[in-house]
């Protein structure tokens, strides 16, 4: 397997003393290490990489970097595959495996390419112009169709086996980009004494450094200058250099992410993708410049590059991409490239220079190296033959009409000057310039974007700041640093290098060339080519009205693929300016938005996948349950025993054992997950008068008092038993879920509005595991067992503290099955131990445990409201019937002054009622709506088949409900079917409350 | 008449993980008594009462002793073996009465967590927002802060530079252990701490 | 993600350790109150484009609930003070009108 497009010579990035073998589609290939994809399949000849996203155009490798729009593959295969990973990115590793995208059934025969011959059909805005009507289509039709059609890469089908991590970082000084402007800045901060963090997306420090040697910085050829620099720097405790990296955002209060790709070299990496979260003092952006490509007639055929990536290509990696190269300019730079290709013994078909008399050191030496040099020509055609370019069609811009000169060239290096990479300047607020002169859009030094002192956060240095020589760019890169480190209060010691570079006239830049012959603007010239978005398209989309820069890229779609229009939007703003006969800077520039470039969901994702995805909450019987059967129910982040199942029995069979064995003998309940407060202070008798609707200041020490809570709507929001311990302090309990939000709501209270009042409040949910013991088997259970208390003695609302079988406990008498009860709160610790206990004299006489579910039928037995149930942020205490809960004596709780206003006083709102149906087996579905007269009335809040009565009942919200007991109302069900039901009494069992209370 | 029995105590989770990486050892230490102090900090008397239950002086914001953590503007977290914490809550009682305070036994609320080893700054660098280079977050210094999803603490209170202690509550342990777990794999350390 | 400095336990720490609470300075309508009166202090909230007094509350941390004063337009923060004032402290007011003297907020 030889390379047929490996030069001789050069290439500093490849060791050429190793072989490595790669596949792309199937076939394998070879290249050496340092190589990137791109490189490898260019020394390869491999031209066609891809295939475009609307018209299936044939596409090869455009640049070597980030900014690259067509060159995406598929990487790997099942649980390592990653899609739309750009080439020029990717660097080369034994096995690679890399598929095309986009294609069927490949790359050289694309049945899509059938879309190109109907091109005239999809104009700018075709989605939204074509696929209105009819409405329901979208869905059936035209969706499912597109949705096959569409799309990149290949989305994965395997859960992905990497390792992914996150880090929190914290620096004086981030400095995105290793170039020459971010190693001078590092350089800078660094001998100042910052924390620095150097963040380089590359695998490689220097920058065009490396390309473009032909300064001389400190009187050192560059790239001695480049070595020394790095061996200084990486010798610096306060420095951290990160190749891989890169600066993919700079967030509010310089809150920035870096993105490394530190495992995708193939080997079994431990950490494939890295996130860093970092807090920078300030952040230097020496992030570089992009090469702008030129418009012209199928400049999109595989083989038209631009200028510096093919130049990189050259001396980077030893590769020309062309035997034959045509060189197309409108500056100086591009006269490097064709320079550099002379040197390699390549080719150099023409340089084409757009400007009318080219002059300058580089275009003198290109002369007199006898390059032919073509002033105020362009390429007006291209032309491809077996989806590679064969030749190009020369055009005169000042005789667009006449016929060009044809030219045999496999390769076009093209070059339109240069955008600033602004990205992290402009990402939280720092606005961009247009300069007429420099043709580019540069960062405002008067606009940047500023952090919470209204400091400015981001300094922008070297090219990225439109700086185009390396003497310019080192100055600027020196000056910006100490001026960021001023603001931090440090002063920096290093000089800044003194640089002798080529100089350089500026850019001429050509938006789109003419086609030679009579048509002028024929064809297709691409702006952006991840997109398909050409000159016409944006043209159109502005006389359509589209004049806004915004509005014409959304219509138009440019800018909008993976690559955000790194090599589009410029070009793209301009034709939009030409055609609506604006300037550049009237136009305006799109927003730019992060990241820099895509990172991967891993990365996103970090460590928090499987168990830990989302934190569960384990009470200390939790592997017991586990081990007896236990299905879940999630109750805010806590796992709760739902029932526990005995072989392969039903879901009913099993809740209806417990259901039923706490009725005729014993169950217990692990209640741990109900929160509890402790409330305590001289004022807490009159803060907790304030939090419940009912009186809490005269319940009296050892007593327990069931209460309502509202928010200041006055809708109910918790509830619990409230213990009065001594005087001075409460034990407030919650609903599960309630826990840390009626916590939180205490100290909201106390801290925010009553910071008067002496109140100390803490959350000792965690503390106690809870057990509640009921049945009418209760007390027979309870004394059997070796405690201190007298559970007998101890009355309905009452509590006692003892031990229980050596665990310490705290019992209260209270009820919510509508059986004679006891709750016990034992230390988590003995949680377990008095759980296996209590269980092991449980199923001693007949009992056992019991479940959540089985604990909800019980208490809608009984009547019994649970919060989140009955009640759903509208519903009062009125509501629910709980008025004998809301104290009118009372001058003042949250709530109050709201229930007294005539939309919750009204009588007609919807009250809570029993409902039984016609049919005793027909359970009335959770939800369903009440309706009358083709109106609904009200709402299923609670429903099930009750195993103690036999029977199915429900509760629910009817509108005037009281009023109603005994008529019989319709309730909907989504299957379009009624089912009659009587209102009731929601109380359905034990009417007069005699089992709690033996 | 029933005895109290301590050996029936049992923490949620027991163990003691050597990952491997940097010498990184995680241990779930087993019962600690902790107890709850809310109380005017400024005030000498409480200052005193703190100091006789625990030989330790009030820890200054944000710092934490042997055995009393700085938890909030007017909250402490005192720690003594497992058992003393009912025992400690009512001593406070009675040496604060008459003064506005709230001591409760809480030692079986949270679980504390032991990290130590060399890259332990860079396991919690992981999940907790928080700037733990060698000279930011020394020994003595405490965070309350949260580690991944969970709300937690850690300090560093012994007198070497890489032993962290961590706490958060009961419930959440066995998240907590599986993250520091994860977290520390062989390997996995970006190594800038 | 906003940087904030908590003023009870002087923890700098980023956003997601705190809950943001809300506009400050609401004055409670108990019972007694008008209709118009209570609908206000129950609904009626300030969305400025610019300077806001809000309330946040350290909630991975002190646990403690604090005031802050800043842009919701440039995220530029102009102080934080405790909570149990009825009113911002006049340096931080001064530090509002200086930077719309300088035009930086409006």
């Amino acid at each position: 397997m030889t390379q047929p497009n490996r030069l001789d010579d050069g290439g500093v990035l490849i060791d050429r003393s190793h072989k490595i073998k790669f596949f792309f589609d199937g076939k394998p290939y070879n290249g050496h290490p340092g190589d990137t994809l791109a490189s490898a399949l260019l020394a390869n000849g491999v031209k066609l990489v891809n295939r475009s996203y609307k018209y299936h155009r044939p596409r090869g490798i455009v640049s070597s970097g980030p900014e690259e729009p067509n060159a995406l593959v598929n990487l790997g295969s099942d649980a390592t595959h990653e899609p739309n990973i750009r080439m020029t990115q990717i660097e080369l590793h034994d096995g690679l495996d890399a598929t095309s995208q986009n294609r069927f059934p490949n790359l050289d025969a694309d049945i899509g390419v059938l879309n190109a011959a109907a091109s005239r059909l999809y104009p700018a805005g075709f989605y939204y112009k074509t696929f209105i009507h009819p409405r329901h289509a979208w869905k059936y039709l035209f969706e499912p169709v597109i949705r096959r059609i569409a799309g990149l890469g290949k989305a994965p089908t395997h859960p992905d086996n990497s390792q992914y991590e996150h880090t929190y970082a914290f620096c004086d000084v981030l400095i995105a980009g290793g170039g020459v402007a971010g190693l001078v800045a590092a350089k800078a901060a660094s001998e100042a004494g910052a924390r620095v963090i150097l963040a380089e997306q590359t695998e490689r420090l220097g920058g065009r450094l490396l390309v473009d040697d032909d300064a001389e910085i400190d009187g050192k050829p560059a790239r001695v200058w480049l070595e020394e620099t790095i061996a200084a720097l990486e010798a610096m405790d306060n420095v951290t250099i990160r190749l891989r990296t890169c600066c993919s955002a700079a967030y509010d209060h310089n809150y920035c992410l870096l993105y490394e790709r530190s495992g995708d070299r193939g080997e079994a990496a431990q950490v494939r993708h890295r996130l860093w979260r970092v807090r920078t003092a300030r952040v230097i952006a020496a992030t570089g410049m992009i090469e702008r490509p030129i418009a012209f007639h199928y400049n999109d055929v595989p083989g038209v590059m631009l200028a510096s990536a093919v130049r990189d290509y050259v001396k980077l990696w030893g590769v020309s991409p062309g035997e034959k190269t045509v060189v197309y300019t409108t500056n100086d730079d591009g006269y490097r490239t064709a320079l550099a290709l002379h040197e390699a013994g390549r080719t150099v078909r023409a340089i084409l220079d757009s400007r009318k008399d080219p002059s300058g050191p580089l275009v003198e030496k290109a002369r007199a190296a006898g390059l032919e040099i073509r002033p105020n020509t362009g390429i007006g055609k291209a032309k491809a033959k077996r989806n590679k370019l064969e030749q190009i069609e020369t055009v005169n811009f000042d005789k667009p009409e006449a016929p060009g000169k044809t030219m045999y060239c496999d390769c076009v290096a093209m070059s339109n000057g240069w955008s600033p990479v602004i990205h992290l300047y402009s990402h939280s607020g720092g606005k961009a310039l247009w300069d007429e002169d420099a043709v580019m859009y540069r960062p405002d030094p008067a606009n940047p974007p500023r952090g919470k002192d209204a400091e400015a956060m981001v300094f922008v240095a070297g090219s990225a700041n439109g700086e185009l020589t390396t003497d310019a760019v080192v100055a600027q890169a020196a000056e910006i640093a100490s001026e960021a480190l001023s603001q931090l209060g440090m002063k920096t010691s290093a000089v800044a290098p003194s640089v002798t570079a080529v100089t350089e006239t500026t850019t001429v830049p050509v938006w789109c060339t003419p086609s030679p012959g009579k048509a002028g603007l024929g064809g297709k010239h691409f702006l952006d080519y991840q997109n398909d978005v050409t000159v016409a398209d944006v043209a159109l989309a502005a006389r359509e009205g589209y004049e806004s820069v915004e509005h014409a890229k959304r219509y138009t779609t440019l800018g909008m693929a993976t690559d955000q229009g790194k090599l589009s939007n410029i070009n793209g703003h301009a034709i939009l300016g030409k055609t609506l006969g604006k300037t550049m800077a009237e136009v305006g520039t799109t927003t730019f938005r992060p990241p820099f470039t895509p990172i991967s969901f891993g990365s996103i994702a970090g460590r928090e996948t499987g168990n830990l995805f989302k934190p569960v909450r384990q009470t200390a019987m939790h592997d017991w349950h586990a081990a007896h059967g236990a299905d879940w129910e999630p109750v805010g982040d806590w796992r709760r025993p739902y029932r526990y199942q005995r072989g392969d029995e039903d879901r009913d069979t099993s809740i209806h054992r417990e259901c039923l064995r706490v009725r005729n003998s014993v169950g217990i309940l692990d209640a741990s997950t109900l929160g509890k407060i402790i409330v305590k202070g001289p004022d807490a008798p009159k803060f907790l008068d304030m939090m419940y609707t009912n009186m809490m200041s005269s319940l009296k020490p050892g007593k327990c008092r069931y209460g309502l809570m509202n928010n200041e709507n006055g809708f109910l929001m918790d509830d619990g038993v409230v213990v009065r311990l001594d005087e001075e302090t409460f034990l407030c309990h919650t609903t599960s879920g309630g826990a840390d939000r009626i916590h939180a709501w205490f100290e909201e209270w106390l801290q925010t509005e009553w910071f008067d009042f002496k109140v100390y409040v803490a959350n000792v949910t965690e503390q106690y595991s809870q057990i509640a013991v009921a049945g009418p088997k209760g007390l027979e259970l309870l004394g059997s067992l070796d405690s201190d208390i007298d559970f007998a003695a101890v009355p309905f609302m009452g509590m006692a503290e003892g031990t229980v079988e050596g665990c310490p406990v705290r019992a209260f008498r209270i009820s919510f099955t509508g059986e004679l009860s006891y709750e016990f709160a034992v230390p988590v610790s003995f949680g377990l131990a008095l759980w296996e206990k209590l269980h092991a004299k449980a199923e001693a006489l007949g009992g056992g445990v019991y479940g959540t579910e089985a604990q909800h039928i019980l208490r809608a037995e009984k009547g019994f409201v649970v919060i989140g149930d009955e009640t759903d942020g509208t519903v009062t205490a009125h509501d629910v019937g709980m008025s004998w809960a809301v104290s009118k004596k009372k001058e003042d709780f949250i709530g109050k002054r709201a229930m007294e206003r005539s939309d919750l006083t009204r009588p007609d709102r919807k009250q809570l009622v029993g409902l039984l149906t016609e049919d005793p087996n027909e359970v009335l579905p959770d939800g369903a709506h009440g309706v009358e007269n083709g109106k609904a009335i009200g709402h299923v809040t609670s429903t099930y088949f009750s195993p103690t009565l036999k029977r199915s009942i429900a509760m629910a919200l009817i509108n005037g409900g009281r009023a109603r007991f005994g008529e019989v109302i319709q309730i909907s069900t989504a299957k379009k079917k009624t089912i009659r039901a009587v209102i009731c009494d929601p109380v359905f069992y034990d009417k007069k409350g005699e089992r709690q209370d033996v | 008449m029933s005895e109290l029995d301590l050996s029936l105590a049992r923490p949620i989770l027991e163990g003691v993980s050597d990952t491997g990486a940097n010498g990184l050892k995680l241990f779930v230490q087993l019962l600690r008594g902790m107890v709850t102090l809310r109380a005017d900090l400024s005030s000498p008397s409480v200052a005193a009462a703190v100091k006789d239950v625990t030989g330790s002086d009030m820890p200054d914001v944000r710092k934490a002793t042997e055995n009393v953590l700085w938890m909030s503007t007017d909250e402490l977290l005192l720690l003594m073996p497992y058992g003393e914490g009912g025992a400690v809550a009512a001593k406070l009682g009675e040496a604060l009465a008459g003064e506005h305070h709230l001591a409760v036994d809480v030692s079986d609320a949270r679980s504390l967590f032991k990290l130590e080893g060399g890259a332990a700054r860079e396991v919690l660098a992981k999940g907790a927002p928080v700037d733990l280079a060698r000279d930011k977050f020394a020994v003595g210094d405490l965070r309350r802060t949260r580690i991944s999803h969970i709300a937690a603490a850690f300090w560093q209170s012994g007198a070497e530079p890489d032993v962290f202690e961590i706490i958060c509550f009961r419930s959440y342990a066995n998240y907590l252990w599986e993250w520091l777990e994860e977290s520390s794999r062989e390997g996995s350390m970006p190594g800038i701490l | 993600m906003l940087l904030i400095d908590c003023p009870c336990c002087g923890v700098s720490g980023e956003e997601t350790e705190f809950a943001a609470g809300g506009e400050a300075h609401i004055v409670r309508a108990g019972p007694g109150s008008s209709d118009a009166d209570f609908a206000s202090y129950l609904f009626d909230r300030k969305n400025p484009r610019g300077v806001h007094f809000e309330r946040w509350r350290h909630a991975f941390g002190c646990g403690k609930w604090f005031h802050m004063v800043r842009s919701t337009q440039t995220l530029e923060v102009f102080g934080v003070y405790k909570a149990d004032v009825t009113s911002p402290p006049q340096d931080i007011l001064d530090r509002v009108e200086a930077a719309r003297a300088e035009g930086r907020v409006k």
